[in-house]
């Protein structure tokens, strides 16, 4: 087929990556530790699944008048109450603190404010309600911070069968930078901090890993294959060409993931908003600092000299597809 | 070489072939659903032509598996509660009490004068003796109290009481064994009680499953909200009929040993003082429905004891013509009308100030039968149905955009080959929703997600294989060759990249609820899917066309 391809990266390039490592892992170190202060200073912006409480979202018959909603919520007297624009104009989100007393304390109060609004707002719309009583929440922070531990000890596993432990550790330091760094935008920018976002931070853990493991699957070829060339230049040439993959396969996600930003609702916004920039930081993360620790950390190529040919060596293979 | 084995050409048509009929019920998610419901009610003996003609909407012989939605893109409630299973330990020590008692009086000698200890503890019943000299007669014979705890699958199981002395203390308290099996058959009552209570209601596949220890999960589609479900579920229902010694105004009013004060329902602030034993109690009703007084035109609830409860409820009743009696549920008097004659026929009538509505809802908790120990609400999720259509055609307008958008982009870079992954695509997409339908999962908005996510990354494998392809191209091997080396080749970056974000597909499965499972759900079949589409169903489309077209160079 005699057509015009689109290319992304142009072909054969040599660009010297691991030049500008330092720069780069200063920047990441500085972005890091701003987003733990971040993280310190600001909080985050707890949603009720980890913070226990009501979160009601209505519309309303006309423009929402969020001053007219507060004024019927208020009140009450139940204490902290926050209400929002939701996507579009009709539409209002209500966040009520968590109330003393166990669940049922928190439906009793869910209830008060349904009411409320339905008798000072005519006509309004209850689209959602969702009520977490402090038992409950309490677990869900666990077992978020339990499963994002868990991702990253099994993927340090895998990887360390799989590769090296300087890979192992290369690849874990990338992750960590992208989960700390999300973490930081969401405190930044005040988006809700809800389970959908854990969820987020492991498909990106998956997609950051992806990425990363890439490229080390092409150092490891290249190590076996150039058994004098320094490492750095190893690098260098492994992520000049896997470039063009990385760039196409972040396209398509941010592509696909773009339409579901935009498209989707504003229920699941918060979890693609950080999908996209988990992407983003993913795919720098994964040249930037998965291979510039590598480089650090240096590697034995004992399997080289021990290995027979590429598909061979050291670590658990699956490679070597049979047709 | 780019020969495909027969078996695995077969294996990859027939993959494709099923992912195609599989999915297709869910292009027709109405129709299908509709035909389903409606052969249920032919079968059940319903006679309509309009279901006939639903039901002959979607043939038989076609798979009907479709996928369901979740609450949050249907609509409905969802309720984690948490069932009170101490309160059911504490009614067993409690019981034990009088015979405790009674054993230990009958070692009157032996053992000295003992009294019961009121502690905090409802785990514990202590019993203090004056003379500790006694402490451990006395405590073997209430070990003799212990009964086996209930076999499970290894036999019947050791005693169900655990007696220490502390000095002149004794300690009963429940084995673990004994605590374990209460738990169970707690847990198996309540959910048989909630399912009652909500099938009753005649709602379309609730979901009523148990979590961990001691939760329940309920989800009920179509309901818009959580409070109507848990009125129902969320009461005890706790019926028992008292005679009534007197009524006061005083809340503190002292009761005899035999008898308790239970507050007025209808009346704050009245106050009954009944007899501690119930007369009959509401695990003796057959049946309860709601209806009218003919004399006051008032809604009651008219209820059948069974023989035993009819008997023993003529025999109290023709004792105490005259006298007021009770009917107490959950602690509290709905009414105390006067036992005007002896009431034999086993049937009555509760009044009380009911609407229809809370009448009809009385009804259906009495037949349903008593909850063994109180609930009390953990979490609750309720979805509008606006809310979830909204969100479903935004999930599909999503994911038709992505689709097309990624079809372009992958047809302008990679030419003839980027159209082998899209077809590839299209059929992952099929193989998704077939394994979705067919496993029987509930599709949830973060599981649109997940396909729109699948979407964008299931084309990776693709990428990677065609850009090695292009690379060993270049280095003048034939196109045959290349085409070769470059599957090899990039098959353990493959490997490597999607185990990975498998494993983390599967700690978010094991370790997430609800909406966040339907996810990792999606994305972890999404990953098998399109791995087995890169590797074997784009391989295919090239190896066919490869030995028709014969090219002597290649252009990727």
């Amino acid at each position: 087929m005699a057509m015009r391809r689109l290319r992304l990266a142009p072909e054969d390039t040599s660009i010297p990556f691991m030049a500008g490592r330092r720069w780069a892992i200063r920047g990441s170190l500085a972005a890091a530790a701003a987003s733990l202060l971040l993280v310190v200073v600001l909080g985050l912006n707890f949603g009720i699944d980890f913070r226990g409480g009501i979160m009601i979202e209505a519309r309303t018959p006309g423009a929402a008048d969020v001053g007219q909603v507060r004024g019927a919520v208020s009140p009450l007297g139940l204490g902290d109450v926050a209400v929002q624009d939701f996507g579009r104009e009709t539409d209002v989100l209500i966040r009520v603190e968590a109330q003393p007393g166990d669940g049922d304390a928190q439906m009793a109060a869910a209830a008060e404010v349904e009411r409320a609004l339905e008798s000072e707002i005519p006509g309004v719309e209850i689209r959602r309600v969702e009520v977490v009583g402090p038992k409950v929440s309490g677990e869900l922070i666990w077992a978020g911070a339990l499963a994002l531990a868990a991702a990253v000890g099994a993927i340090l596993v895998y990887i360390w069968l799989r590769f090296e432990w300087q890979f192992s550790l290369g690849a874990v330091a990338a992750l960590v930078h992208d989960v700390v760094l999300t973490i930081g935008v969401f405190s930044l920018v005040r988006l809700e901090f809800n389970l959908s976002i854990i969820a987020a931070l492991l498909t990106i853990i998956g997609y950051s890993l992806n990425d990363t493991v890439v490229v080390f699957d092409r150092v490891r070829e290249n190590l076996r294959k150039y058994k004098q060339k320094p490492l750095d230049e190893v690098l260098n040439l492994s992520i000049n060409e896997t470039l063009g993959r990385t760039l196409m396969t972040s396209a398509t996600t941010l592509i696909a993931l773009t339409a579901l930003y935009v498209l989707g609702g504003e229920v699941i916004r918060g979890f693609t908003f950080a999908m996209i920039w988990g992407v983003v930081v993913g795919t720098y993360s994964s040249v930037f600092v998965a291979a510039a620790v590598l480089l650090r950390l240096g590697v034995t190529r004992e399997w080289s000299e021990s290995g027979d040919g590429p598909g061979g060596g050291a670590g658990v293979q699956f490679g070597g597809a049979q047709v | 070489m780019l020969q495909f084995q027969t078996w695995k050409s077969a294996l990859v048509i027939l993959a494709c072939l099923a992912a195609v009929v599989f999915s297709a019920p869910n292009l027709f998610h109405s129709t299908v659903q509709r035909a389903e419901t409606a052969r249920e009610a032919l079968a059940a003996g319903a006679e309509d032509p309009g279901l006939e003609a639903a039901a002959s909407a979607w043939p038989d012989w076609l798979p009907s598996d479709v996928i369901a939605l979740g609450l949050d893109l249907q609509g409905g409630a969802h309720l984690l509660v948490e069932v009170a299973v101490e309160d059911v330990h504490a009614e067993r020590l409690e019981a034990l009490w009088p015979e405790a008692r009674q054993a230990l009086r009958d070692l009157r000698d032996q053992v000295g004068p003992f009294r019961r200890l009121e502690r905090n503890d409802p785990a514990t019943l202590t019993i203090r003796l004056e003379d500790p000299a006694g402490a451990e007669i006395a405590a073997e014979a209430l070990r003799e109290l212990a009964q086996p705890v209930a076999g499970g699958l290894l036999g019947p199981g050791g005693p169900d009481l655990e007696v220490s002395v502390e000095g002149r203390d004794i300690a009963v308290r429940l084995t673990e064994a004994a605590r374990e099996a209460i738990d169970e058959r707690t847990m198996a009552q309540s959910l048989e009680i909630i399912r009652r209570r909500i099938d009753e209601t005649g709602t379309r596949e609730p979901t009523i499953q148990r979590q961990g220890e001691d939760r329940i999960l309920v989800q009920v589609p179509g309901v818009g909200s959580a409070e109507e479900v848990l009125s129902l579920i969320g009461r005890t229902a706790k019926l028992t009929f008292h005679l009534v010694e007197s009524a006061t105004g005083d809340a503190d009013t002292r009761t005899g040993p035999n008898e308790i004060l239970v507050p007025s329902a209808e009346e704050p602030g009245r106050f009954y003082v009944l007899e501690r034993r119930a007369l009959v109690t509401g695990d003796r009703l057959t049946d309860a429905q709601p209806g009218f007084d003919p004399q006051t035109g008032e809604p009651v609830v008219n209820f059948r004891f069974d023989a035993a409860g009819a008997r023993r409820f003529g025999d109290v009743t023709s004792r105490n013509v005259g006298r007021p009696f009770a009917v107490v549920l959950d602690e509290e008097v709905i009414t105390a009308p006067t036992i005007r004659e002896a009431i034999t026929g086993g049937s009555g009538q509760i009044s009380g100030s009911f609407t229809v509505e809370s009448a009809q809802e009385l009804a259906i908790l009495l037949r349903a039968g008593a909850l063994p120990a109180e609930i009390t609400v953990l979490e609750q999720r309720t979805v509008g149905p606006d809310l979830g259509a909204d969100s479903i055609a935004a999930g599909e307008t999503a994911i038709a955009v992505a689709f097309l958008a990624v079809l372009v982009f992958m047809f302008a870079s990679y030419g003839l080959f980027g159209l082998f992954a899209n077809f590839a695509l299209i059929l992952n997409v099929c193989m998704l929703m077939a394994l979705l339908s067919v496993i029987g999962a509930t599709l949830t908005l973060p599981g649109i997600a997940g396909i729109v996510l699948t979407i964008g990354m299931a084309v990776d494998a693709n990428v990677l294989i065609f850009e090695r392809i292009r690379e060993e191209a270049k280095r003048a091997k034939g196109a045959a060759r290349a085409i070769e080396t470059g599957y090899e080749r990039a098959f353990s970056a493959i490997v490597d990249a999607n185990v990975t974000t498998f494993l983390a597909a599967t700690i978010l499965f094991s370790m997430g609820s609800g909406p966040v499972r339907g996810f990792a759900v999606t994305l972890g079949l999404g990953i098998l899917t399109s791995v087995f589409s890169a590797t074997m169903v784009t391989r295919f489309f090239v190896a066919q066309w490869f030995a028709r077209a014969r090219p002597k160079t290649l252009v990727v």
